[in-house]
């Protein structure tokens, strides 16, 4: 009998192999910025449990590797995410003393690799399960449930990153909802000032490739060169201006922050809005005409519907950046995430980049799958529309 | 007279940076009013030039890799003996662009340690995605008539992707590359965080002293470097395309 391996279980197996036999499982260090010492699985957990987590790492690895079901991988991939993430938060409890409140135990590079073998392995079943929209924002609803669950339950605590979280957890929040206000706040800026701006340049020749080109220009500068450039200006206003100051409106701060993440999204969004209104089939606009709406009906009832998914695009583009720029505002004295991310860079602390890094990559990556949901589940109704 | 306008404007902008990299005393006078106490007005703990150059550089290392890197990944999973892995690598691709960069770098320095390591590192693999996404793009949408005529003029697999496939998806190969590189421009600025030699470095000592002259400068280089790098390429793509006989704009 011949037995036909999968060519990506190959991939797995042996990330696997070396993540759970040569990598450091944890890392113990006897105070936060000091070198770890690396622990293996074994060294890592009480025997019986260290046993069991590398048998069923290596029950999931062998899964992979054969041509099993599909459901049999599915199952895999996630009880081992599952124990992993369990496991782990003994680790933690289990390396450090008793009582020693300086030993830091965070997690290593064979964990984040099996984490990312496995993550691959559950990547691949979902991409061809073909989940529809609603399905695949369920998911991400139940992952989120089991990491707030282990969260709340307190299991993770005695981990190095939780207990950086929990000597700032007032300041985590703060930056939290000033993360959210940069992009969401400069997001719905650029949407109120993009969506009619793309109109305009949809309707008038002329203003298209001058406003589009200038946008592109702004897209091309690097943030913390324009952060740095907004500095100048906004400080002058805030000078000169009577009431600039009073609102808030200041040379460092969140208010450059603002303007230049503001400045990025306006390209997303006009060009997307330009391009879908250019999409819009002609028919849809003569029979329009010849209803004999006025031009502001046909915008609304006709054009703007037909051209919202396109439009949406753009600000799925916006929104994931601009949860990925607004980190860099933290060098500007703008708050985020990215206060930790840095802070931790400047301590090397690594967890507590940790801290800011994981947060900001979860957002992103949930905005993501929402809207990307949300752009398909437009698309397939102005589909059902035009067949109607 | 339109035509020429922005041609000259770029040169302008491209003898400018020169310049003020190679000889940056001599705009002392115009950054001097924006310091305060007497401040230095032009960045004195290093070379301008120096460091346009390392930047320039770690982008350049950086680009080259992730472009044989992620082309080569693309021909393989386009090919039938990969093609399993096809599916996957579009889900990877989409969840790799919504990392930040920041997070990337950040990330990058546990396992590297700080200086320059980290900041490749990072360039590296968040330039893999633009330029993967767009070659699988192109490789997986070439118009089925010419692969035929291709395979039927005896081609072997080799030739045709050689003289074929990769030739007509350069263009777009191309635009991911450019996309690509205006992301690490930006990527390696904040490199100086983990203590990469970057023009970061000037503005980020410029926010530390609060020398508003140094933010500017080191902001000014990075901008009308991006500006130009990313005009140059579209340029070479445009001609790229014309070559394929694909662009009629």
């Amino acid at each position: 009998m011949i037995i036909r391996l999968d060519k990506l279980g190959v991939v797995i197996a042996a990330i696997v192999a070396y993540a759970a036999l040569a990598a450091p499982f944890a890392t113990f260090r006897a105070n936060r910025i000091v070198p770890g010492q690396a622990r293996s699985i074994i060294e890592a957990l009480p025997p019986i449990l260290g046993t069991l987590l590398l048998a069923i790492v290596i029950a999931g690895a062998v899964i992979a590797l054969l041509r099993t079901t599909l459901i049999l991988r599915l199952a895999a991939s996630i009880i081992v995410l599952v124990a992993l993430a369990i496991l782990i938060g003994v680790a933690g409890g289990f390396l450090t003393p008793a009582g020693n409140t300086f030993a830091r135990v965070s997690p290593a590079s064979g964990f984040w690799l099996l984490i990312f073998a496995f993550t691959l392995l559950l990547a691949d079943m979902l991409t061809r399960l073909n989940l529809s929209p609603w399905a695949r924002v369920g998911v991400l609803v139940l992952a989120a449930l089991a990491i707030a669950a282990l969260l709340v339950s307190g299991s993770w605590d005695s981990l190095s990153i939780l207990k950086e979280y929990a000597s700032r957890a007032d300041s985590f929040w703060a930056e939290a909802s000033k993360h959210f206000s940069l992009a969401l706040g400069s997001l719905a800026g650029a949407v109120i000032v993009g969506m009619p701006l793309g109109i305009l340049c949809h309707r008038v020749d002329k203003l298209r490739a001058g406003v589009l080109n200038v946008l592109n220009i702004i897209q091309t500068i690097p943030s913390i060169a324009l952060f740095g450039l907004l500095i100048a200006p906004l400080g002058w206003v805030a000078l000169h201006v009577p009431g600039a100051a009073a609102i808030g409106i200041r040379g460092i701060g969140t208010a450059p922050a603002f303007v230049a993440l503001f400045l990025y999204s306006l390209l997303p969004v006009v060009a997307n809005t330009v391009v879908g209104l250019a999409g819009v089939p002609r028919a849809a606009n003569d029979a329009a005409r010849g209803m004999g709406m006025t031009d502001r009906q046909r915008l609304f009832d006709v054009e703007f519907p037909l051209a919202f998914p396109v439009i949406l695009t753009g600000i799925r583009i916006v929104l994931v950046q601009n949860i990925g720029l607004a980190t860099i505002a933290a060098l500007i004295g703008g708050g985020g995430f990215g206060v930790f991310v840095f802070q931790g860079v400047g301590q090397t602390a690594m967890d507590l980049v940790l801290l800011g890094a994981l947060p900001t990559v979860a957002l992103a990556f949930a905005a993501a799958i929402i809207l990307d949901a949300v752009i398909e589940m437009t698309a397939s109704k102005r589909r059902v529309v035009e067949t109607a | 007279m339109k035509a020429w306008l922005p041609a000259l404007l770029r040169l302008a902008v491209l003898a400018l940076l020169v310049i003020f990299v190679t000889s940056p005393g001599w705009f002392e006078p115009l950054l001097k009013p924006l310091t305060e106490n007497g401040a230095p007005a032009i960045y004195n703990q290093g070379s301008l030039l120096a460091l346009t150059l390392q930047h320039l550089r770690t982008v350049l290392v950086a680009t080259v890799a992730a472009t044989i890197v992620a082309v080569a990944l693309a021909i393989l999973v386009t090919r039938p003996a990969g093609a399993e892995f096809l599916p996957l690598s579009r889900s990877l691709v989409n969840i790799g662009q919504t990392f930040p960069p920041v997070a990337v770098l950040a990330l990058a320095v546990p396992a590297v340690g700080f200086g320059e390591k980290p900041t490749l590192i990072a360039l590296f693999l968040y330039g893999l995605l633009p330029i993967f996404e767009n070659a699988l793009t192109a490789l997986t949408t070439l118009p089925g008539n010419v692969m035929e005529a291709a395979s039927g003029a005896g081609m072997t697999g080799w030739q045709r992707l050689m003289k074929v496939e990769l030739p007509l998806s350069a263009p777009v190969i191309l635009g991911g590359i450019r996309l690509s590189v205006v992301i690490s421009l930006a990527t390696a600025t904040i490199g100086s965080t983990v203590a990469a030699k970057t023009l970061g470095e000037v503005i980020i000592a410029g926010l530390i002293s609060n020398n508003l002259a140094f933010v500017l400068q080191g902001g000014l280089i990075v901008a009308a470097l991006a500006v130009l790098i990313y005009d140059g390429l579209s340029a070479i793509e445009r001609y790229a395309a014309r070559r394929m006989g694909q662009g009629a704009e």
